[in-house]
């Protein structure tokens, strides 16, 4: 008699503080979305000091769960899959088969029913669950079972006269890209998206992302001057995520950077401008680059006395690299070669031309009869070594499609880099002054010489030399992470301050 | 069949006639054209002009790598005396492919010198045997070197010669080891060298 009294009384104490803490902080929280395979439905909130909880008959009603209220013992017993789990008012914890994990409040009870933290739904339901159950807590959804809502965060950047939208999709998921009129749609193979972020601002190109009309597809608002587009996939950005980057282009106003009277066209097009049968790589930044590992297959390039051969070393520097330049600059990354294959020089500096990726570098390590030569060297093409006649593009009226005709420069493959030499010039000192804060350099650090892997590259290209195979303590250097990892940071740091120092649009 | 079989030796016929052309013939005639030239402006070297009648030397300024590795060095030396453009560019070449310790060549050693020929306008192409490439210790730096004390010690030696071609086993070569362009003449480039009073 007397005990039931004090469990009532402490009963209805807690039921007091309840209510009123309750009514301290009413506020109604924006709901969570439950996703299963059978559609989705709101899943009301409550913020009770500070903590966002469900009602405990909700979640009974999603989960197929039985509770049961112990007012003998002030706590909640909630069973499922002959698995319990057993809670108290007073406390933030749980027990899950006699297992205690802990919860960021203890369980409300409100007249009848029972509160609990949103995360009891991750610790507690989620353990006993037979089916996934995963709680997203930024974008407030509750997924159940198996559906694939990837999470996705699209980010839109201006580069000159392209806008680069960068869409990161965790885990990778098959999607396609069409226009319909005045939108692109970004169509995942999915139940749904997770859109946790997005982050624009909007232009005469690109003037809104937002979820499309199908629960699968992200929409995005093409504005006025918006061209054409373009899109390309980066997989593996890490092991379980993809990343697809779609380049939005503008119209170009009629050939606003024509100087009167040069190369005066054949035949301009009626009326406006037909949308672009070539890109020529624009100044507008870097969205693509290049990495050349030298030699590789049967050619193994310098050897040192140790037998580390250069292809080897080349290989690694540049993975390196790669996922360096894509992790801090957010760019399109391509290798010539990604395995230790035979790679004809010309389909080197091909990978960057076809690709149209705004800088080329090829990555070497050095050989010398002496072996002494030591430091890194950074090359790029010289002016008139070849005594070759100065490439001069010659416009060529090609007709374009949907019809007209359009003046198209022509360069000759063996001329391409010469258009590029004062660029490649100051990447070479970019990259040349940086490497000097991280490493030690050679004695003629900066060289030009008529290099044949950057002849044909149609873009501001350079060719490092990592250091000297023949000489033995740099040999060790250079086939260890630590100075490989020092090479690379350099590098990068240079590309870095190379892209600054290249502003948009400036040609 | 027959036909096939026509076709087969025409072209044969063609190939043959125009290899003969353009490795006996067209030498051939070269190394008759430039003694005109060379009596004309008859010292390559102003120190030649007194000996070159008696002593049948002249001096050449040949290259080596310099002790750090980074450069060349010129070294003078004295080299027989030839008349004809492309005989004077072989006996520099020669006297640059000896053997000469303690000094060190870029050019690979064992490389041997098979055809020099100049054209009128002064182009040199040089071709070596397969040594220079397959001895070759690789590297940009090394590479450039070695094509540069080819290029430099015609192109300065013989003001006759402004740009120089490496052949390699009678053929045309993109590169000696995957960096230096060699599909055209190259003009002398004194970037590379270093002075030395040696």
């Amino acid at each position: 008699m007397h005990l039931r009294f004090v469990h009532a009384a402490a009963a209805a104490v807690i039921s007091v503080v309840a209510v009123v803490s309750a009514a301290q902080t009413p506020a109604p929280a924006a709901p969570y979305t439950v996703v299963a395979r059978s559609g989705r439905q709101p899943l009301a909130v409550r913020t009770i000091n500070g903590q966002e909880m469900f009602a405990l008959d909700d979640l009974a009603r999603l989960f197929n769960l039985n509770v049961r209220d112990d007012a003998l013992a002030g706590g909640i017993t909630v069973s499922a899959n002959n698995q319990t789990i057993v809670m108290t008012a007073q406390q933030p914890l749980a027990s899950i088969g006699g297992r205690m994990i802990s919860l960021p409040a203890a369980p409300v009870r409100e007249g009848r029913s029972w509160l609990v933290p949103v995360d009891f739904v991750a610790r507690a339901l989620a353990p006993i669950s037979q089916q996934r159950v995963e709680l997203r807590k930024p974008s407030r959804l509750l997924l159940v079972g198996d559906v694939r809502l990837p999470r996705i965060a699209a980010r839109a950047e201006p580069l000159g006269a392209v806008t680069r939208v960068t869409v990161d999709v965790a885990p990778q998921t098959p999607h396609t890209v069409t226009q319909e009129g005045s939108r692109l749609l970004l169509r995942f193979d999915a139940d749904a998206l997770d859109l946790a972020d997005v982050r624009l601002t909007p232009n005469d190109v690109l003037q809104g992302i937002h979820p499309g009309d199908a629960p699968s597809i992200l929409a995005f608002d093409l504005g006025p001057r918006f061209a054409s587009f373009r899109v390309s996939d980066q997989p593996q950005l890490t092991p379980n995520a993809g990343r697809v980057v779609v380049d939005l282009s503008a119209q170009t106003e009629a050939a606003p950077n024509a100087p009167p009277g040069a190369a005066p066209p054949v035949a301009q097009p009626p009326a406006g401008e037909p949308p672009p049968l070539l890109d020529l790589p624009s100044q507008a930044g870097l969205r693509s680059i290049v990495i050349d590992p030298g030699h590789g297959g049967d050619d193994a390039g310098a050897r040192g006395t140790a037998g580390t051969l250069e292809k080897n070393v080349t290989l690694a520097i540049a993975r390196k690299l790669k996922a360096a330049l894509e992790s801090r600059l957010g760019v399109r990354v391509l290798l010539s070669r990604d395995s230790d294959q035979n790679v004809n020089v010309d389909q080197r500096a091909a990978v960057a031309n076809n690709n149209k990726a705004d800088l080329f570098l090829s990555i070497h390590a050095n050989a010398s009869v002496r072996a002494g030569a030591s430091g890194v060297e950074v090359f790029s093409m010289s002016a008139d070594g070849n005594g070759a006649p100065p490439a001069r593009s010659t416009p060529e009226s090609l007709p374009v499609l949907g019809g007209g005709s359009r003046d198209i420069d022509v360069i000759p493959w063996e001329t391409a880099q010469t258009r590029f030499l004062d660029q490649s010039g100051s990447l070479a000192r970019t990259l040349e002054a940086a490497l000097r804060e991280r490493v030690p350099m050679s004695r003629h650090a900066l060289i030009q010489a008529p290099l044949r892997v950057l002849v044909g590259a149609n873009m501001p290209a350079a060719l490092v030399e990592a250091g000297f195979l023949t000489n033995p303590a740099q040999e060790k250097q250079l086939a260890g992470e630590e100075y490989q990892n020092a090479v690379v940071q350099a590098l990068v740091d240079g590309i870095v301050r190379f892209r600054a120092s290249a502003p948009g649009g400036a040609r | 069949m027959t036909r096939r079989a026509l076709a087969v030796a025409v072209i044969a016929a063609l190939a043959f006639v125009m290899g003969w052309a353009l490795f006996v013939a067209l030498p051939h005639w070269y190394r008759r054209a430039p003694p005109a030239a060379a009596t004309a402006n008859p010292s390559p070297s102003p120190v030649d002009a007194a000996q070159a009648a008696a002593a049948r030397k002249i001096t050449a300024t040949l290259y080596y790598v310099s002790d750090d590795g980074m450069a060349l060095v010129g070294t003078q030396k004295e080299v027989p005396y030839a008349a004809a453009v492309a005989d004077q560019a072989r006996a520099i070449l020669e006297a640059q492919l000896a053997p000469a310790l303690p000094l060190v060549s870029a050019i690979p050693a064992g490389t041997k010198l098979k055809q020099v020929f100049v054209t009128e306008r002064g182009d040199a192409f040089v071709d070596f045997s397969a040594d220079i490439t397959a001895g070759h210790p690789g590297g940009s730096l090394e590479e450039t070197l070695t094509v540069y004390t080819v290029v430099d010690v015609l192109a300065v030696n013989l003001p006759a010669i402004t740009h120089v071609q490496i052949l390699v086993d009678g053929k045309e070569v993109d590169t000696l080891a995957g960096h230096v362009d060699l599909r055209q003449p190259l003009a002398k480039s004194l970037d590379w060298v270093v002075h030395d009073t040696h």
